[in-house]
């Protein structure tokens, strides 16, 4: 449709509401949107949202916060996925509400549990922070009024002597007084001055005080949700959708592979080496320890495995080999394992191609017990423990406190991308790790030198003498997903996955 | 003072809880006016009785109900809680979810086990007159902290009867602070950060915030007597070690102490040493700037428990609670005698009870009126004993909330013209 000049500015003129719907580029989130929105509607926003926040936390641990890199992948991200990217356009009715509605949907899926609660209230945090510092001065007043956040600014202190604190902590001209309640952060880590339970915040530092503020509200508005919840969930629409929004993971599935018997069981163990994330291999070591693996890990492991391209009757040959070398005589492998694998590989039962498990998945259900080596190892084994292993690995300290770090912050996925990183002497693992089979073939682009090692600009040389030399006499070939469903693409991913 | 026997409580509370607790004032501190509905019911207690019989989510109709029913439990130790969303004696009746702790008073509890690092007199339980100044220090910068940076106007320190101090702050305001709000002013408050593993656990950098530089002017006085004279962190090969361990990056300074220490006579002439040594070696903005401060507060800077602070259903010893291992009252600290308080004077129930008989043998020479009320005869049963002086400045505290509770209201019904 084509407008003149004319009409567009009438439209405007006219009274085109939208625009006072939105007068922000970024809000509280205060009143929920009050409209009809298709379900497809409802399910693209939200997962487009679910892709935001999680890019939001990668983006968090790799690189500074605010600083260029992050701002400049923040942006392009929010543009790529139609959210409102930057602060002066007038026109972005759709985004801003495409961002409203969104993080509406989101709040029903991640109030659930404090755990769900508190990443979620950490990326929302992290991204209002993006977009409160890309606001001018004059935006930022704004903004405040709107809000209702705007205090009393101290400008004269020679009119309270007795006020001004001792030497070695500058006051700058103008501070803005703000009772302690609002302040936490900061006076938390005594950055601002404190007297008589108001705290004196420099103008640079206002966006902690918003950022409390918009903690603070969020939080509640959460516990609110959780209580009005048992009502949502009992609409057959959206309950599904719901839960599988917390416990998303949007990508390729890897449960139909092209190459298919590529790989030889004899490379096993030295893929488990090379090329298998951390708890892939320490599944195959205990199945080679032990000769055995309780249910949970054959089924993570053997799922697994067929997703690197494992045929059924290879993998029959694997475990029953294994297996024999324990407890289990031939006889009884045939009658009572052999099943359950043919049932894996949808031969079985209702046929179902089982598809293997998402690193969310790993992490979220079926914790390992005493004698189960199944679970991620970076969410669910002892630090302790997991130090010693990564030490036996031959991983630096340096790289160890870094996992660790990961660790403890609870970025389990992160650990493991950093786990991938320090085992293929890279920087930059180039991917956001949701999935091992997608560990696995990234892992295995790499090693056959598929694709540009991101190193510092210092040191190109190097990065090529090491590709050329892992080059390696490996066999085994990258899976391709050809199995995208439509909504759940994620842009990008495609061109690591080439066809030899 | 006589000796306390733990085997003697069942004997002593029953006296301890009719003759001397001072239900009175306890009473009023913790009805704040009757202002809020309930309030007083609402609050939890918990008792712990003989053979470690615990309960909890004891609440009371009024504090003549409490009064009773402490008279027939005789605890062997009483702890508050918060004030929740419910009659906590009728949780169960409520909906899980439902009842929640609205309010409390913000508590504090400086344990001196947290310093064992860092004394060398005694250990774990024990406390002695050197160390005790441990806690007269953090009384002193905790307590301005709260006066004045954080506006304070009712606060009580208390003697935990064993090993530390408490400190209830009660300001209407400070009840109602949420968790995470009360976790902020523990860490605005906390210097010394590290456990067992850490060795250097306090680091300074520029700009210094007046928090710590008004700690340090008060810790200042303090350091001399405490920990040159009487801990004598500098009097032997072991001690000093520990202490230059601090240094670790200036190498030519730790060397010099090293060599120059044996020569000097004591703690307080090495001191001198280190800091004239350190004064040589200070660069404007360099990390060896704060090293002798830093020295200072690691070994006497207040060290708080977070955990206590933090979650408003956390339960904390009663005042005019007794200790159940020493016999001691926890008894409030008058802060105006703060550098003459002596935990080794506070009395025990036993010393209470046996005050209490040789009064009584005195009066009974008198004609007493047999008709005088329990209460008032009460009164004037602590008045005879040692616990005196401690009931009155725990008086005192609850008159000041009253009137400046009587102040508001006043101010508050002459905005509204309300006459």
């Amino acid at each position: 449709m084509e407008f003149t000049r004319e009409k567009r500015m009438k439209m405007r003129l006219a009274g085109d509401r939208r625009g006072d719907q939105y007068p922000h580029s970024l809000q509280f989130y205060q009143q929920p949107p009050a409209e009809n929105i298709s379900l497809a509607e409802f399910e693209s926003f939200a997962i487009d949202r679910l892709k935001l926040l999680k890019v939001v936390e990668n983006l968090g641990v790799s690189y500074v916060k605010g600083g260029e890199e992050y701002k400049n992948k923040l942006q392009q991200e929010l543009r790529k996925l139609k959210f409102q990217y930057r602060a002066l356009i007038e026109d972005d009715y759709d985004a801003r509400r495409k961002d409203h509605i969104s993080h509406f949907i989101l709040r029903l899926a991640y109030c659930q549990s404090e755990d769900l609660r508190r990443w979620f209230i950490q990326q929302e945090m992290d991204l209002f922070r993006y977009r409160f510092n890309e606001l001018t001065d004059e935006l930022v007043q704004k903004f405040l009024k709107y809000i209702n956040l705007s205090y009393e600014a101290v400008r004269d202190w020679t009119r309270r002597p007795l006020m001004v604190p001792s030497i070695g902590f500058s006051l700058l001209l103008s501070q803005i007084q703000v009772p302690l309640q609002d302040a936490m952060d900061l006076f938390r880590v005594r950055r601002v001055y404190l007297l008589d339970a108001f705290t004196y915040v420099p103008h640079t530092d206002m966006v902690a005080i918003v950022l409390n503020n918009f903690r603070t509200k969020l939080s509640k508005a959460l516990a609110l949700t959780a209580r009005s919840l048992p009502a949502v969930q009992s609409d057959e629409r959206l309950q599904p959708l719901l839960n599988h929004l917390s416990h998303s993971y949007v990508g390729p599935d890897y449960s139909i592979q092209k190459n298919t018997g590529k790989i030889s069981i004899e490379h096993i163990d030295a893929l488990s080496v090379k090329s298998f994330p951390l708890c892939m291999r320490q599944l195959h070591k205990a199945l080679r320890d032990n000769h055995h693996l309780r249910h949970g890990g054959r089924m993570q492991y053997g799922l697994f495995l067929k997703g690197i391209g494992l045929t059924l009757e290879q993998a029959l040959q694997f475990w029953k080999s294994e297996f024999i070398k324990g407890k289990v005589d031939a006889d009884k492998f045939d009658k009572g394992y052999a099943y359950s694998i043919r049932h894996n590989y949808g031969k079985e039962g209702k046929r179902t191609d089982y598809t293997p498990f998402s690193c969310m998945k790993i992490i979220l259900s079926n914790p390992p017990s005493q004698g189960d080596y199944h679970g991620c190892p970076f969410r669910h084994s002892d630090p302790e423990l997991l130090k010693q292993k990564l030490q036996s690995f031959k991983i630096s300290p340096t790289g160890i406190t870094q996992i660790l770090e990961l660790v403890k912050g609870m970025h389990y996925q992160l650990a493991c991308q950093k786990y991938f990183q320090l085992t293929h002497d890279v920087d930059d693992t180039g991917f956001s790790l949701n999935h091992p089979n997608q560990y696995f073939a990234e892992s295995q682009k790499l090693l056959s030198g598929g694709r540009d090692v991101k190193k510092e600009p210092s040191e190109p040389e190097n990065s090529q003498q090491k590709l050329s030399s892992q080059k390696s006499t490996n066999s085994c070939s990258i899976p391709n997903s050809s199995n995208i469903e439509g909504d759940t693409e994620l842009e990008g991913l495609d061109a690591y996955f080439t066809e030899d | 003072m006589a000796g306390f026997e733990p085997s003697s409580l069942p004997d002593l509370l029953p006296l301890y809880y009719r003759r001397l607790f001072p239900y009175g004032p306890y009473g009023r501190w913790l009805s704040y006016g009757g202002v809020v509905k309930n309030y007083f019911q609402r609050r939890e207690f918990s008792f712990t009785l003989r053979d470690d019989i615990y309960v909890r989510y004891q609440s009371f109709a009024s504090p003549q109900e409490l009064e009773k029913e402490m008279q027939k439990m005789n605890p062997y130790k009483i702890d508050v809680g918060a004030v929740y969303s419910h009659r906590p004696s009728q949780h169960n009746t409520v909906h899980m979810g439902a009842f929640q702790a609205q309010e409390k008073e913000l508590v504090f509890d400086i344990d001196m086990t947290d310093y064992d690092d860092v004394r060398r007199c005694c250990s774990s339980a024990e406390i002695c007159p050197k160390c005790w100044t441990l806690m007269t220090i953090a009384i002193r910068v905790i307590d301005r902290a709260l006066v004045e940076d954080f506006g304070v106007k009712h606060r009580l320190w208390v003697y935990s009867g064993r090993r530390g101090v408490h400190c209830w702050v009660c300001d209407d305001s400070v009840r109602k602070w949420s968790s995470n709000l009360r976790s902020a002013t523990v860490e605005y408050l906390t210097l010394v950060k590290g456990g067992p593993d850490t060795v250097k656990k306090v680091n300074l950098t520029d700009p210094i915030h007046p928090f710590i530089s008004k700690s340090l002017s008060l810790v200042e006085p303090y350091f001399r007597e405490y920990a040159l004279v009487g801990q004598d962190i500098l009097g032997c090969r072991e001690s000093w070690e520990k202490v230059v361990a601090l240094v670790p990056e200036h190498i030519l300074l730790l060397f010099t102490l090293l060599q120059e220490f044996p020569k000097k006579q004591d703690s307080v002439q090495r001191w001198e040493l280190l800091r004239n040594k350190m004064d040589k070696h200070r660069v404007r903005n360099s990390p060896g700037r704060w090293l002798g401060s830093e020295i200072m507060l690691q070994y006497c800077f207040p060290r708080l428990d977070i955990n206590v602070s933090r979650g408003l259903n956390h339960l904390l010893k009663s005042p005019f609670s007794v200790h159940p291992k020493t016999g001691r009252v926890s008894v409030p600290i008058d802060l105006q005698k703060l550098d003459h308080f002596d935990p080794f004077a506070v009395p025990t129930i036993s010393y209470l009870c046996s005050e209490l008989d040789t009064a009584n043998e005195e009066e009974d020479g008198e004609k007493e009126n047999e008709m005088e009320p329990m209460a008032k005869r009460r009164t004037r049963d602590y008045k005879k004993t040692s616990l005196a002086p401690y009931v009155r400045v725990f008086e005192q505290f609850v008159d000041e909330m009253d009137r400046s509770r009587k102040g508001e209201l006043l101010k508050r019904s002459d905005l509204q013209r309300d006459f």
